[in-house]
């Protein structure tokens, strides 16, 4: 047993922690506000190497494990979640299906350039009537002579606005249950591709959560993505994935929110001392340590199992569903904590509060993480 | 092209104290980086090599610990790392600093350009790189804010000055120190800062610089008389009122102080 990070995860919390504070958090207030997604920020990050830290070298990636990963993820929420999402959709939700279903060729045609941060990849299985039901799809495909026509919309798509190539789920006839969906990569140039409504929302504001229209949409064969009725197989593995970053989204948030608050508490003097030696707030900060704490190990244990090779669908769960809960519990707090100066812009926990909340809903709300886990449980 | 960037390891400057009774100078161990001006010379070096093409070697004088801000720097992309070590070399001043830089120089393979940083924000003399051009024998232009061409034996660049900028031509191989004016640097990527852990360093003693350590170390010619914090400020004075009258109250001081 070793609760150490390795060398090399060291370096990465270094690399990803210097790049958030100098380049994300003096600007995160200000993307909130105006609910706008930095394109050069994305491309840096590209550079750095965030947007492809568990894909191959040989594709463009960092090659890294998937703690490390986890690490980064939590030290980029910790400057701005809404960037720090879209290393999360690079990696889990468009660079792993690419990389376990893809071919040669679609992995050597996308991979790279969604690394670099130069191309913008997506995944888009939500349905104004497919949410937690993703099975009961409404989007569908039809076969061509030489490739597939799809027709529906997709809706709450992460980075959808600014999407090069989208993974889509469709099914082959609504009401045909898992075996009937597909999963196709869809350029934005393709015919018939349309951005819909970019939503205004709680939290998360500026990343753009986007609805794609498809009227008669020409697919290539070769776009197909895996093999025709593996659709289903292919969203429920990367969801594993992306719900483990989707907990260390949810640490990051909270371990930002804790440390504003601890150090406020030290600074604030009401009834002539500081507020930190009120055991009101002692208590505050000592629980909000404990979740924190529970939180990342949770999302730790489920990663390395995955860069063990074992089953980690049961841990990705339970990271998922209690990291996003303390996430919110924990920023919370860090506005009580703060008073009436948390509830004000300027002084950021607030708005880790809004973000903080969307963890427990995309990716599998806490509900359906409970029946995955249950699943388990029951087996 | 080969371009050397010559790089201090500094402290935290915001943390140090001087003792005022002894005068000692205290710098906190965990304190060190790579002087934030020689970041931008560090950042000039790798866009003139990712243009021209070339390496970029960066050099350092310094104890053990120095080899921190040349891992630092190969993070940021720099291709090769050296390292001038040896107990003899402590506590050297500007003078004696640039005889070890400029031997190290002459170890390298045809070097066409050395960068500097503008100044280190420890000692903030700026006098190094002058004397390196100086032990060289090479033409230098200093505080450049600009590289405005570039080949294998010129280069003409923009100097700031005090109120704008020259424009210089100077044969390379050459010495330039640059102002932050000039870029804005780049930060670690997660490759560089791997490939930076492992990376060799190739480090010199003075017997392999083959320099004559009577010159250098505590026999440099500069000595420390006595160290002292630098005197507080006195706390400012803000006029208030109406703006004639500011300007009228403002106008009195200055003449009281004998400054108009
Ligand atoms: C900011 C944001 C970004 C998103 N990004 C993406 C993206 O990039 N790609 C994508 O495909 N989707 C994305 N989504 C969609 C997200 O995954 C869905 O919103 C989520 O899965 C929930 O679906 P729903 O909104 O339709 O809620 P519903 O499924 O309608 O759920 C409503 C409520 O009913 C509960 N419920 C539903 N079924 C059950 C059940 N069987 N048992 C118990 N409770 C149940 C839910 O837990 C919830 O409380 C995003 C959403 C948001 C808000």
């Amino acid at each position: 047993m070793n609760f150490e990070l390795t060398e090399d995860q060291l370096a990465v919390q270094e690399v990803a922690r210097e790049f958030a504070e100098k380049k994300l958090k003096p600007r995160a207030e200000e993307f909130d506000t105006e609910a706008r997604f930095d394109m050069d920020l994305l491309r840096e990050m590209g550079e750095l190497g965030f947007l492809g830290i568990i894909i191959p070298e040989e594709y463009g990636g960092g090659g890294m494990d998937a703690v490390s990963y986890m690490i980064a993820a939590e030290e980029l929420t910790r400057g701005c979640a809404s960037h720090a999402a879209a290393v999360g959709l690079s990696n889990s939700l468009y660079g792993y299906p690419l990389l376990t279903y893809g071919t040669e060729e679609q992995k050597k045609k996308y991979l790279p350039g969604v690394c670099a941060g130069e191309k913008v990849g997506a995944f888009a299985l939500t349905e104004p009537g497919a949410g937690s039901d993703a099975a009961g799809l409404s989007t569908t495909f039809k076969k061509t002579d030489n490739g597939y026509i799809l027709n529906g919309t997709k809706i709450f798509i992460t980075m959808g606005a600014v999407a090069d190539n989208v993974i889509v789920f469709a099914t082959s006839k609504k009401g045909s249950g898992p075996r009937g969906i597909s999963a196709f990569l869809v350029d934005k140039d393709a015919p018939g591709y349309e951005i819909g409504t970019i939503e205004k929302k709680m939290g998360l504001k500026a990343s753009p959560t986007t609805e794609l229209i498809f009227s008669d949409c020409v697919i290539p064969q070769e776009n197909l993505l895996g093999k025709e009725g593996h659709g289903f197989r292919i969203a429920m593995s990367t969801l594993d994935g992306g719900r483990i970053s989707c907990g260390a989204m949810g640490v990051g948030l909270a371990q930002e929110a804790f440390n504003i608050a601890v150090k406020y508490s030290k600074e604030r003097e009401q009834f002539g001392k500081p507020i930190a030696a009120l055991q009101a707030i002692q208590f505050h900060l000592a629980e909000m340590s404990i979740m924190i704490e529970n939180a990342r190990n949770l999302v730790y244990k489920a990663a390395w199992k995955k860069d063990q090779g074992q089953d980690y669908s049961l841990e990705a769960a339970q990271a998922k569903l209690y990291a996003s809960e303390i996430s919110t519990k924990v920023t919370h707090k860090a506005i009580q904590v703060l008073g009436g100066y948390g509830y004000i812009r300027e002084y950021q926990v607030e708005r880790m509060y809004r973000d903080a909340r969307v963890t427990e809903l995309f990716e599998g709300t806490s509900e359906i993480q409970k029946l995955v886990i249950a699943r388990y449980l029951l087996k | 092209m080969h371009i050397v960037v010559c790089i201090k390891q500094v402290p935290e400057i915001e943390r140090v104290k001087v003792d005022s009774g002894t005068g000692k100078v205290i710098v906190p161990e965990d304190s060190s980086m790579i002087n934030p001006f020689d970041e931008y010379a560090i950042e000039e070096a790798l866009r003139i090599k990712e243009k021209h093409g070339g390496t970029v070697t960066v050099l350092t004088m310094g104890p053990a610990s120095a080899a921190e801000a040349l891992r630092s720097a190969l993070a940021l992309g720099a291709d090769e790392a050296v390292h001038l070590m040896d107990p003899a070399f402590d506590g050297s001043d500007a003078a004696a600093t640039a005889t070890l830089l400029a031997a190290g120089i002459g170890k390298l393979d045809k070097v066409s350009l050395v960068l500097f940083g503008r100044n280190a924000v420890d000692t903030d003399a700026s006098s190094v790189p002058g004397y390196v051009a100086g032990r060289l024998n090479w033409p230098q232009v200093l505080f450049v804010r600009k590289f405005v061409e570039l080949s294998a034996d010129k280069s003409k660049v923009e100097r700031m000055t005090e109120d704008g900028y020259d424009t210089c031509e100077i044969p390379l191989p050459g010495v330039v120190s640059v102002v932050k004016e000039i870029n804005e640097p780049r930060l670690p990527s997660l490759k560089g800062k791997m490939r930076a852990k492992k990376a060799p360093i190739a480090t010199f003693s003075a017997a392999a610089l083959g320099v004559d350590t009577a010159k250098v170390g505590p026999n440099s010619p500069t000595t420390i008389v006595r160290s002292q914090p630098p005197p507080t400020r006195k706390k400012g004075e803000i006029l208030e009122g109406e703006p004639d009258d500011v300007a009228a109250k403002l106008f009195d001081k200055l003449r009281a102080d004998q400054i108009i």
